[in-house]
C-alpha cells in the first residue's frame, strides 16, 4: 500500500522525526563534549590514564607535576558491581518467581506496586540507610566471612575494621539494583504462555517442574537483559558509593578491607576542589565510565528488543 | 410433590472446592507463629543472633518441617517443597531492604519534623541547632523549580519521540527505540559532567537552569518510553476513523490520538519526575547548594532536597544527621506522591479503554 502524504503531513512528519532524534543527538553531544574536554588529559597521559594507579594534583601553577590515572577506580567499580550482582541476581530471580507464581493473588498487585516504587527510591536514601542501618548487619557478616574464610585471600584483611568495605557497599548496591532486575524478570516471566504451564501440571508435574522446564528457559534472555541493566546501574552509581566507601587509590582485591571506590564516586568527590587540569581529567574519567555503561546498556537493550514481541 | 406453595429452592452457591479452607489457613498461620517463636528460642541458645540469625533459624525450622511433611511423598514433592521455600525466602529477602528503608526513614525522619520545616531555610540556622529552627523550604522550592525546568524541556521531546515511534513509524524507528533504551542507563554523574562542560562553563556559574537541564537528560528516556507505551494503547480503529473522515495524518495524530491519551501523557511526565527528583550526583556538579531561598534559575547556586540531605549528612553531627533523615522523609513523600498520582491517572486511562 502506498501512502500519499500531503505537504502538511510532510511538515508534521519532519517535526516529529526531528523531535525523536533529539535523544540520538543528545547522546552524540554528550560523547562529543566529553571527548573534546578530556582531549588534553588523554594527550598528556595516553593509555596510562586507564592503567595507572596514581592521582595527584599539584595545584594551580604546578601542572607539570600532575599525575592522573584511574586504574584502581575502574577495578573498584567492577569489583563492587560484581559483588552487588552476585547477590542481586538470585534475589531478583527469586523475587520475580515469588511474585508471579507463589505470592497469594490478594497481594499480587500490592507487590508489583511496591516493586515499581522501590525502583524509584533515590540512591541517596539507599546510601543513608546503608550507613546508618545496614552497616551493623554488614559488619557482622564480614566478621563471619573473615573468621571462617579468612584463609581465602579475598576475605583476608590488614586491619579488623569492617565498616566501610566494598563488601558492605556491594550489599547496599545489591538492594538498589534488585528492583530494576526484578521488574524486568517479572515482566518476562508474566508473559510465559499459560498453556505451556498448564500442560506441565496436566502431565503431573509439580510447580517447580513447570518453572524449571517452561518458565525459566522462556525468561532466560529477559533475566539476562535485566541483569545487564542492573549492572549498568551498579557501575554508574555515585552517591551511595560516595557515602559508603573510603576512597583509596590503590589496587585491592580484598573485599572486606575498608578501602575502595568507583569511578563515579571519585568524580563527585574530587570535583569540589578540582583545578582546571584536574577537571579535564575528571571529564576523561566520566568518558571512560560513559563508554563502559553505554556498552553494557546497549547489550541489554538489544536483548530486550530482540525478545519483546512486536506490538 | 405438588404442594401449592413453591418452595424457594436454595440458590446454587458457587462452590470452590479448591479454595484454601479457613481452618487450613488458621493452621498454617499458627504454624508459622510457632516456628517464629521456636526460631527465637534457637537464637537464645546458639551462636545465631540478631535479626539475620533469627531469619536463618526460621528458615531452618521451616526446612525441617517441610522435609518431615514430604518424607512419605517421594523425591519430586520434596524437591518442590524445598524450592517453594527457597523462592519464597529469596523473594522475602528481596523485599526486606525496601521495607526497612521505608520504616527507618519514618522512624528517624520524624524527629526534626515540625511545621516550620517546610517554610524555613538554613540562612541563620546551623545544622546543629534545635529542631524547631530552620527548615528545608528553600531546598523544596529549589527542587521543584529544577524539576519544572526538566519537565518543560522533556515532555514535548518525549511526546514527539512517542509519536514518531507509534504514528510516523519512519525508517529510524528501531534506532530511536534502541537509543532511548540505552540512554536510560547513562550514569547520572555523567549527565552532570555533560551539563557542567556545556551550560555551567559557558554561563560561567552554577545555576538552577543547569541543574534542571541535567535532570532533563536523565528524565528524557523515561518520558519517551512511557509516552510510547501509552500511545501504543490507542486502538487503530480510532486512527482509521480519523482517516475515514478525511483527516490527514497530522490532524489524526494531533486531534484524535493525542487527546485520547492526555492522562497517559501526564502520567509519563509524572513518572519521569518521580525518577529524577531524588537525583543527587548531577546536582552536585551543576547547581550545588545554598542556605537560602533562590527563585531565579539563572542566579547562581540553588539548594535542592537531595543536595540538602547530602550536605546535612556529610556534616556528620547528631542533629544534622537527623535533619538529613527528615529531608529524606520529605523526599520520599514527594516520590510516593508523584508515584501514586501517576498510578491514579494511569488507572483511569485503562478504565476508559476497557469500557470501549
Amino acid at each position: 500500500m502506498t501512502v500519499i502524504y500531503s505537504r502538511a503531513d510532510k511538515v508534521f512528519r519532519g517535526i516529529v522525526t526531528a523531535g525523536a532524534l533529539t535523544s540520538l543527538i543528545l547522546l552524540g553531544l554528550i560523547a562529543a563534549f566529553l571527548i573534546f574536554r578530556s582531549a588534553d588529559t588523554f594527550r598528556t597521559f595516553g593509555f596510562d590514564f586507564i592503567t595507572g594507579a596514581e592521582w595527584f594534583s599539584a595545584g594551580d601553577g604546578f601542572e607539570a607535576d600532575d599525575v592522573f590515572s584511574i586504574g584502581p577506580m575502574i577495578v573498584g567499580s567492577i569489583v563492587v558491581a560484581l559483588i552487588a550482582m552476585s547477590m542481586a541476581i538470585p534475589l531478583a530471580i527469586g523475587g520475580a518467581l515469588y511474585i508471579e507464581f507463589y505470592a497469594p493473588r490478594s497481594i499480587y498487585r500490592v507487590l508489583v506496586s511496591l516493586l515499581d516504587l522501590a525502583a524509584a527510591i533515590p540512591s541517596l536514601i539507599f546510601g543513608l540507610w546503608g550507613i546508618e542501618v545496614f552497616t551493623s548487619i554488614g559488619v557482622r557478616w564480614s566478621t563471619f566471612l573473615n573468621d571462617r574464610l579468612g584463609f581465602i585471600p579475598i576475605f583476608s584483611v590488614d586491619f579488623v575494621n569492617f565498616g566501610r568495605s566494598p563488601f558492605v557497599a556491594g550489599c547496599v548496591l545489591a538492594a538498589l539494583v534488585v528492583p530494576i532486575t526484578t521488574s524486568v524478570a517479572r515482566e518476562v516471566y508474566s508473559r510465559t504462555p499459560r498453556d505451556l504451564v498448564d500442560t506441565c501440571y496436566a502431565l503431573g508435574g509439580t510447580k517447580w517442574g513447570a518453572i524449571r522446564t517452561v518458565v525459566m528457559p522462556y525468561g532466560r534472555s529477559g533475566v539476562i537483559a535485566g541483569a545487564m541493566l542492573g549492572l549498568g546501574r551498579a557501575l554508574g552509581e555515585t552517591v551511595a558509593i560516595y557515602l559508603m566507601l573510603n576512597l583509596v587509590f590503590s589496587y585491592s582485591y580484598r573485599i572486606l578491607d575498608s578501602a575502595g571506590g568507583n569511578v563515579a564516586s571519585m568524580i563527585a568527590l574530587k570535583f569540589g576542589e578540582a583545578t582546571t587540569k584536574e577537571i579535564s581529567a575528571l571529564i576523561a574519567a566520566g568518558l571512560v565510565l560513559f563508554i563502559i555503561t553505554l556498552i553494557v546498556n546497549m547489550i541489554a537493550s538489544s536483548i530486550v528488543q530482540r525478545t519483546t514481541p512486536r506490538a | 410433590m405438588n404442594t401449592a406453595t413453591v418452595q424457594p429452592t436454595a440458590e446454587a452457591q458457587p462452590q470452590r472446592p479448591w479454595a484454601v479452607k479457613r481452618s487450613t489457613r488458621m493452621f498454617s498461620a499458627g504454624r508459622l507463629l510457632a516456628f517464629a517463636v521456636a526460631a527465637f528460642g534457637i537464637t537464645l541458645v546458639t551462636p545465631l543472633a540478631n535479626v539475620d540469625g533469627w531469619a536463618i533459624a526460621f528458615l531452618l525450622v521451616n526446612i525441617v518441617w517441610n522435609l518431615g511433611v514430604t518424607s512419605k511423598l517421594g523425591a519430586k514433592e520434596r524437591k518442590d517443597a524445598l524450592l517453594r521455600l527457597t523462592i519464597t525466602s529469596l523473594g522475602m529477602l528481596a523485599f526486606i531492604p525496601w521495607l526497612s528503608i521505608f520504616v527507618s526513614v519514618l522512624l528517624k525522619g520524624y524527629r526534626a519534623l515540625y511545621p516550620g520545616y517546610f517554610v524555613g531555610d538554613m540562612r541563620v540556622t546551623t545544622p546543629d541547632d534545635e529542631f524547631n529552627m530552620g527548615g528545608a523550604g528553600h531546598a523544596i522550592v529549589g527542587s521543584l523549580i529544577m524539576v519544572a525546568i526538566a519537565t518543560v524541556v522533556t515532555l514535548p521531546l518525549g511526546i514527539l519521540s512517542g509519536i514518531y515511534l507509534t504514528e510516523v513509524r519512519g525508517r529510524l524507528t528501531f534506532l530511536v527505540r534502541f537509543i532511548v533504551q540505552s540512554m536510560a542507563g547513562v550514569p547520572s554523574v555523567v549527565a552532570g559532567l555533560f551539563i557542567f562542560t556545556t551550560v555551567v562553563q559557558s554561563m560561567g556559574k552554577y545555576s538552577g537552569l543547569a541543574g534542571g537541564l541535567a535532570l532533563a537528560v536523565l528524565m528524557l528516556p523515561t518520558v519517551s518510553r512511557t509516552a510510547e507505551e501509552v500511545l501504543k494503547l490507542v486502538p487503530d480503529d480510532l486512527r482509521n476513523a480519523g482517516y475515514a473522515l478525511g483527516a490527514r495524518q497530522w490532524r489524526t495524530a494531533l486531534m484524535v490520538v493525542l487527546p485520547t491519551v492526555r492522562a497517559g501523557l501526564v502520567t509519563a511526565a509524572i513518572l519521569g519526575i518521580a525518577r529524577v527528583i531524588g537525583e543527587t550526583a548531577p546536582l552536585l556538579l551543576t547547581s550545588l547548594n545554598t542556605n537560602g531561598f533562590v527563585f531565579n534559575p539563572f542566579g547562581g547556586t540553588v539548594a535542592s532536597l537531595p543536595t540538602y540531605i547530602f550536605a546535612m549528612f556529610v556534616y556528620g553531627t547528631e542533629y544534622s544527621t537527623a535533619r538529613a533523615w527528615t529531608g529524606s522523609l520529605v523526599l520520599l513523600a514527594f516520590v510516593l506522591f508523584f508515584f501514586l498520582l501517576a498510578r491514579r491517572l494511569g488507572g483511569r486511562k485503562t478504565a476508559v479503554k476497557t469500557k470501549k
